[in-house]
């Protein structure tokens, strides 16, 4: 199409008027989906845990997780009699392939799913210089990569070692909750594939989410609750070792 | 790149996140507040003896100063978005506040006392320079060639004022960089409240330790003659300002091992371990006893002049080693272990690149270069000032 | 007096140009401010509004299994017999949101049950006691778990069942 002056003439005003969208932001992808009626957590059932990895693999796939850092991992605790101060831990590329085959060796056993905890009085959004991360106004802690500096103040400030830098963008990264899944009424990748149900999202705006019923009838821990970062993924029967 | 781990590091902590460049940045920052705390010893509280280092104190800061941003820069995934930190500051974030501390002071103090301390220079050489130095002289008067008595004296009651805020904004542009790692409660190296006044001392030690040694090192290489009272009084503050430090360290170091808390365990074996070099042996034994050592020694036995410029010498060589081996320990220390606890990575130091050793012996070497261009273009040196002209009186950095 | 004033003036001449370019730096600042701040920054808190949509609007990987189950109804029927009917289609065969889009555009990989069942059921003492498990070099003696299990419906009814085919 060659540019004519006329053309020209329609072309402008109407690029300008494009413009301005484009700078107003890109429209919902979910129009039914209203923020205020969400407040986004996780329940991580840890007697439920086979260490299997799929969690891992689903995340890493719906995410382009680069290899050798984790969006979400699994730890196995192996706990020795009565030292619950000094647990023998790994995890092996963040479980990503499950674990060797281990015998019985005596002492206790298990394993951890770890992630992002979505903390509501979050630190590392607290010591972003620019306000590149940020919790929405449904609760969940996402990281504007168009707008990182890569200054990784942030990976420093998190208690629970969930934040990367992604060698690809040099940007800040960590678990999104699947944002762009859960804003359309799926499930986030780790719970969709989880073949126990040891992971289940959950919604704790929802009065008839089965959180809260859990929550009551349960013994449920946050990580680290002494660092007071209102995190919001909870973990039932956690033992005393999980670091 | 493979990366040794012993015990168990969270899968993301293994890479550490903050550099050498991060290290070369709070000592870097220290210089300055250090240099300015020098030379607002004989502005603001009187002390006549120091005055021959009173402008190369000031164009020492601005040297570093100026320099102080390009490691940040350089270890920035995206420096070409460094500049929404002023556009779009998050309050709560000392990082972006720091970007206004900084700014503030290389502006509202640094270069506005340097400005008014030289401007009656500024405007003489405007006149009598030639070639592109005339030009930078002239662009520096502002248009203004006023130099008459009175404006000479609004000049220094200004520049007096700017000294007496420049104190405090000295204290509070290094305290900063302190309270930086200091607030990182997820980081129990470093989550301290201690750490924002460790790094003020340690930088005015670092500071008086550099314009001491720079003192020595220019007035030699001008053929000129120390000033050894001079000279005697710097290293007697530094001695002070060391004691005060190292009694803080050594504090924070006491209460640690006394409480033993859940970090303990691991940040003692780390000491003991990977950082026993860089903390015992560098920082504390070579780096500040042996110093605090030499330089008590000379104030209770009587040396001849060239064996106390040798000692303080040797003494501010060793302080400036062992502040940056402070710096190195907390910052590089502060990530080598992991937040579980249980493990510990390794620093592997990268040579060539971005945020490589060269780049840091680069970025260590440029304020000298800056610092002479500085000194040829405002010269600090007390028998450089030029005599008074019209009855005017000398402006107040000459002696 | 006025000559005392012009006097003054002129004496703080230097201070007052100085005044001025910070004036003008001040004001170059704001105009800068305003012209490169992203609009949608501050909507909802100190970041860019945008953001949000956007990360909303990224492409989903992978498809759930509501959406196998449209088609592959008679794994559907396989698995309602057996253990793995809570076991998600894609926790084995990976992100299938392009195949559930256009399915002859991306076809599943053939999987090598070795690998795949023994990331669950390779014994672990980490596992949970009630959890099916074995150690696979003993129980299998190096023979694909697909020999004699089927997939979709692992119990060993009788002898080796035919594998499923595709759709």
């Amino acid at each position: 199409m060659d540019i004519t002056r006329r053309r020209l003439l329609v072309l402008l005003p109407a690029a300008a008027v494009a413009w301005k969208y484009v700078l107003a932001g890109t429209p919902e992808a979910s129009p039914n989906y209203q923020m205020t009626e969400h407040w986004w957590g996780m329940l991580i059932d840890i007697p439920k845990c086979i260490g299997c990895g799929s969690c891992v693999r689903a995340c890493a796939e719906e995410n382009d997780v680069p290899e050798g850092y984790y969006r979400t991992w699994i730890e196995r605790y192996h706990v020795e009699d009565w030292k619950i101060e000094r647990p023998e831990v790994e995890s092996p590329d963040g479980g990503k392939q499950g674990f060797p085959p281990h015998a019985d060796d005596g002492g206790k056993n298990f394993f951890v799913p770890k992630l992002c905890n979505h903390c509501a009085e979050s630190p590392c959004t607290q010591v972003c210089p620019v306000g590149a991360t940020f919790v929405t106004p449904d609760g969940v802690v996402l990281v504007d990569k168009s707008y990182c500096l890569g200054c990784r103040y942030c990976v420093q400030a998190c208690p629970y070692g969930c934040r990367f830098i992604n060698p690809k963008t040099n940007t800040a990264e960590k678990c999104s909750l699947c944002y762009h899944r859960i804003t359309k009424g799926l499930t986030t990748a780790c719970c969709e594939v989880c073949p126990t149900g040891a992971r289940q999202l959950a919604d704790l705006k929802n009065p008839k989410d089965p959180i809260h019923e859990f929550l009551k009838t349960h013994t449920v821990q946050v990580l680290k609750p002494h660092m007071a970062t209102g995190a919001k993924v909870f973990y039932n029967g956690m033992d005393g070792s999980v670091r | 790149m493979q990366i040794p781990v012993e015990g168990f590091m969270y899968p993301n902590e293994v890479e550490l996140q903050w550099s050498i460049l991060i290290v070369l940045y709070p000592f870097i920052t220290g210089l300055v507040a250090g240099a300015f705390i020098l030379a607002s010893l004989e502005r603001v509280f009187r002390v006549q003896a120091v005055k021959p280092t009173y402008r190369l104190a000031l164009l020492t800061a601005l040297a570093f100063l100026l320099v102080a941003p390009l490691p940040l820069q350089l270890h920035l995934g995206h420096p070409e978005r460094s500049l929404e930190m002023y556009l779009t500051p998050h309050r709560s974030s000392a990082m972006a506040m720091f970007g206004f501390v900084y700014l503030w002071y290389l502006m509202g103090v640094l270069l506005l006392e340097i400005w008014l301390d030289y401007r009656r220079e500024i405007v003489e050489f405007s006149q009598t320079a030639s070639g592109w130095k005339r030009r930078i002289y002239r662009v520096l008067t502002l248009g203004s060639s006023n130099v008459s008595a009175r404006s000479l004296r609004i000049d220094e009651r200004l520049g007096y004022f700017i000294t007496l805020i420049g104190i405090p904004s000295a204290f509070l542009l290094h305290g900063y960089v302190g309270f930086i790692f200091g607030s990182i409660k997820a980081n129990p190296w470093w989550s301290s409240p201690l750490m924002p006044i460790v790094f003020v001392f340690s930088a005015m030690v670092s500071g008086i330790s550099a314009v001491m040694l720079l003192y020595m090192l220019s007035t030699r290489l001008r053929g000129q003659q120390i000033d050894m009272r001079c000279l005697d009084t710097i290293a007697r503050y530094l001695l002070y300002t060391f004691i005060i430090d190292f009694s803080l360290e050594m504090l924070d170091l006491l209460q640690r091992i006394y409480e033993a808390d859940e970090s303990f365990r691991s940040l003692d074996f780390m000491v003991h371990t990977r950082l026993w070099t860089s903390q015992v042996i560098i920082q504390i034994l070579l780096g500040t006893v042996t110093p605090i050592v030499l330089l008590g020694v000379t104030q209770v036995l009587k040396f001849p002049d060239i064996a106390r410029k040798r000692i303080y010498g040797l003494a501010g060589c060793l302080t400036m080693i062992g502040i940056f081996a402070m710096r190195w320990n907390v910052v590089i220390g502060g990530q080598l272990f992991s937040k579980s606890f249980l493990g510990y990575t390794t620093y592997k130091m990268a040579f060539a690149t971005r945020e490589g050793l060269l780049t840091a012996i680069a970025l260590l070497i440029l304020p000298f270069i800056i610092l002479w261009v500085l000194v040829r273009l405002l010269p600090p040196w007390p028998e450089s000032a030029s005599l008074p002209g019209s009855g005017a009186a000398p402006a107040h950095g000459t002696s | 007096m006025g000559a005392r004033d012009a006097n003054l003036f002129k004496d703080i001449e230097h201070l007052i140009r100085l005044a001025a370019v910070i004036a003008v730096a001040l004001v170059a600042f704001v105009i800068l401010r305003a012209a490169v701040v992203p609009r949608s920054f501050g909507q909802y808190g100190h970041y860019r509004g945008a953001a949000i949509s956007e990360i909303a609007s990224r492409p989903v990987a992978l498809a759930g299994h509501d959406a196998c189950e449209g088609c592959h109804t008679d794994v559907v029927d396989q698995k309602k017999l057996g253990k793995h009917v809570v076991v998600a289609c894609e926790a084995c065969h990976g992100a299938q949101a392009k195949h559930a889009d256009d399915p002859s555009s991306a076809q599943p990989k053939k999987l090598d049950t070795a690998v795949v069942c023994a990331r669950c059921h390779e014994a672990n003492s980490a596992k949970p006691k009630n959890f099916p498990q074995v150690a696979t070099a003993d129980h299998s003696g190096g023979l694909a778990c697909d020999s004699c299990h089927q997939p979709h419906r692992p119990k060993i009814e009788t002898a080796k069942i035919e594998p499923e085919g595709k759709k």
